[in-house]
């Protein structure tokens, strides 16, 4: 009897020992990259709604934003990287003038990820597109085939870049929805940064959303929506 | 014949002595300390788990933070100047010089500690 | 008929010609490491117009290093005589356009040195995917091709090479029209027209460059082309120009149609300052109308005339290359439909383009790799085409 007990004891203690040991790496160095050890998953799709009635002329806080957040130069010469902008439309014939953002709008069939030859421009499960640096070639494929000009190449060796968002000479870069902010809970730098509410992000899957009972509710377009790529932005008011 | 094959052998001894003077590069490990692994498994493997890790972390959105490249320069960057690449002696740029192995990684990320790269942002 | 003549060319002459070459890959390398190492910034392409002059060089190349191999495919596959004796001549420019061509398209990458891993990365639904297969296989395939064609006891293997081949650089070249084919959102592009007109054009190119090249080669050792023989490549020459140029006509004349791409075709074809202008005399003028008159008209059709039309017709597809690729990009790409756009993005405007010399160096370097394949190429192989001794007036 004695001998069963002694050994439960030391499997228990051996076991319990090995699960301490297991976990406690997990509570150190936590400030410096934040984990998250489940990833990304396709239940969710993040997705933004624009209201462009809210939407100022003359406004560029989200570009600048996205600038500062993300190390762009903030630059417009023809060889700078934007990775938002604003769009003053006028209608030809109504003559009503509206302003919105543009930046990549993350489609469900996105052509850039078809085009690239390397895998590099990829849609991540829960729906954001990215470009993974590491495959880029360079090779401006995507570029050509994105129907929003959404993607930038760089071309000058950089320097001092933001440690969490890498990006370098030589290749193909957009708008990655701030998805170093997502992944650890927060929202891009855009729609926090509007003064006017126009940018709403959310997950498009979770029916009790914001963006999803808007969406659900009020009337929305999708830019080049002939082309069928299902974006994951959207748009109030065009 | 045994000449000549003895002159061989002496040649291909040679270099083995060089190697030995020239020494091994002189390393700004920056805090130093415990690192994630043992000093003799990184220098085999650090390529491996830093590949391995990027595509669990970009493509999967799995990111490990104690393996990933944020933390070892948040350790291994030099206290002088933040950096593992400023310098000749710089953790990655010393290995890397002696071994001639191109560095491919900071044409893209940054090579500075992040606590140093946002302190001199706000400063801004 | 004539026949053999010393193949080798004579040793200054191939001297100087392979200085000539070495000179000018060297400035394409030079211009190549300032790229790499300054970055694209100092060419004259930016995110508006991301594919430039290098991009229309290697094109050309690579439509005509497929177009080449007509002149052997009419020899092994459909059993012509004459061009059977050329035959091996067409495999070697084909790899040498192809050679040029693709050290271009690569030269220009982002990231040149990262080609490794397209070789082993693959996205099966990426054209660009696939013509990494298509091209290395295309090389294997000539070697294979001109191994059949020149050892005599390969010879009965010739006709299946030929035909793997034949329908390699189909599949092929149909690659690099959908390269431009699937870019659906494009109003430039996006059209099935464009493989079937690639190959087309291709055939045009590719008999003019082995027009010169051959007419060269004969020149130089003394050679009289037999004149028959010149007078039926001539005339297939003639044919495949006004194919491509019924093909081209097409392709506008039904994009034009729709009221949707009628603003793109009035910017290619009358308001878009370089590109109409480059189109109507470049392409249609000099590419099409000269070498037609040069080739049929009776009092013409010389072999000076001969080579005076192939030069017209690869000028004539470079300026519509040039109008094709540069011109279809730097027409503001329609998202709004209906609406006049302005942003700091260039939207809404024209996208200025410059090319730089470093382009310019980088595309006359494929040029210069391609000519020097073929000169080492003639000078150490059999590759002078023989007019294999037929009976009198039986061809």
């Amino acid at each position: 009897m004695s001998d069963i007990d002694t050994q439960r004891r030391n499997f228990l203690k051996t076991s319990v020992g090995a699960a301490a040991v297991l976990i406690a790496p997990g509570f150190m160095l936590f400030d410096i990259a934040h984990g998250k050890p489940q990833g990304a998953n396709n239940k969710v799709r993040w997705g933004m709604l624009i209201d462009t009635a809210k939407c100022k002329p003359g406004c560029n806080d989200c570009v600048t934003a996205c600038n500062k957040e993300n190390g762009l130069s903030g630059g417009t010469a023809a060889t700078d990287s934007q990775w938002i902008r604003k769009i003053e439309l006028k209608d030809i014939s109504s003559g009503r003038e509206v302003s919105l953002p543009m930046m990549c709008q993350h489609c469900e069939n996105p052509p850039c990820v078809d085009v690239c030859p390397t895998n590099a421009s990829f849609k991540r499960a829960d729906g954001i597109v990215l470009v993974d640096k590491h495959r880029c070639i360079g090779c401006r494929y995507c570029m050509m085939a994105c129907p929003y000009k959404a993607r930038s190449f760089v071309h000058e060796p950089l320097h001092d870049q933001n440690p969490d968002v890498p990006r370098g000479r030589g290749t193909v870069e957009s708008c990655t929805l701030c998805v170093h902010r997502i992944d650890q809970g927060g929202k891009p730098a855009c729609a926090e940064a509007c003064p006017n509410n126009v940018i709403l992000f959310g997950d498009l899957n979770d029916a009790d959303s914001e963006i999803a009972k808007k969406l659900r509710s009020l009337s929305s377009v999708q830019i080049r929506a002939d082309l069928h790529l299902n974006p994951g932005v959207r748009y109030q008011g065009i | 014949m045994k000449r000549l094959a003895s002159l061989l052998l002496c040649l291909c001894v040679a270099p083995v002595w060089a190697g030995d003077s020239a020494g091994t590069p002189k390393l700004d490990i920056g805090r130093g300390g415990q690192c994630v692994e043992d000093t003799q498994w990184m220098r085999k493997n650090h390529m491996h788990m830093l590949k391995h890790q990027r595509d669990e972390a970009l493509r999967k959105g799995i990111r490990d933070e104690k393996i990933s490249l944020k933390n070892c320069i948040e350790c291994h960057a030099s206290t002088k100047d933040d950096s593992v690449i400023a310098r000749e002696d710089s953790f990655c740029v010393g290995c890397h010089k002696y071994e001639a192995v191109k560095l491919d990684c900071f044409e893209c990320h940054s090579g500075k500690r992040k606590s140093a790269w946002l302190q001199q942002r706000n400063a801004k | 008929m004539s026949y053999t003549s010393p193949n080798q060319l004579r040793s200054p002459l191939y001297n100087l010609l392979l200085a000539t070459g070495l000179l000018i890959v060297a400035g394409s390398l030079l211009a190549v490491h300032e790229m790499e190492s300054q970055g694209h910034i100092i060419t004259g392409m930016n995110n508006q117009i991301v594919w430039g002059l290098p991009h229309v060089f290697a094109i050309f190349l690579i439509v005509a290093a497929s177009g080449v191999l007509n002149v052997s495919s009419i020899g092994s596959v459909f059993n012509k005589p004459a061009y059977k004796a050329r035959g091996p001549l067409a495999g070697l420019l084909s790899i040498a356009m192809l050679g040029g061509g693709l050290m271009v398209l690569m030269l220009d990458l982002g990231r040149p040195d990262r080609v490794i891993v397209a070789a082993t990365n693959y996205n099966p639904t990426s054209v660009f995917a696939w013509n990494v297969l298509l091209y290395s296989g295309m090389f294997a395939a000539v070697v294979l091709y001109l191994w059949t064609m020149m050892e005599k006891r390969m010879y009965p293997w010739s006709k299946p090479a030929g035909l793997l081949v034949f329908v390699w650089r189909f599949v092929l070249t149909t690659g690099t029209g959908l390269i431009f084919a699937f870019l659906g959102a494009r109003q430039a592009y996006g059209s099935a027209i464009l493989p079937p007109m690639f190959i087309i054009l291709s055939f045009a190119w590719g008999l003019a460059v082995f027009h010169i090249v051959q007419s060269s080669i004969f020149a130089w050792n003394g050679i009289r082309p037999d004149e028959y023989v010149q007078k039926r490549m001539r005339n297939l020459m003639g044919v495949f120009v006004v194919s491509g140029l019924y093909f081209v006509v097409t392709y506008h004349l039904t994009n034009f149609y729709f009221s949707r791409q009628s603003a793109f075709e009035y910017f290619i074809l009358r308001d878009g300052g370089i590109y109409p202008q480059l189109f109507w005399w470049g392409y249609i003028v000099i590419g099409n109308l000269l070498p037609l008159l040069l080739i049929f008209h009776p009092a013409l059709g010389k072999s000076k005339s001969v080579i005076g039309a192939s030069l017209a017709i690869i000028l004539g597809g470079f300026a519509f290359l040039y109008v094709f690729i540069i011109g279809g990009q730097a027409f503001p790409l329609d998202i709004f439909h209906g609406y006049a756009v302005s942003s700091t993005f260039g939207d809404g405007e024209i996208a200025p383009y410059r090319p730089s010399v470093y382009e310019a160096l980088l595309g006359f370097g494929g040029l210069g790799v391609a000519f020097m394949i073929t000169a080492i190429g003639i000078h150490v192989l059999n590759f002078v085409p023989r007019e294999i001794p037929t009976k009198v007036g039986h061809h």
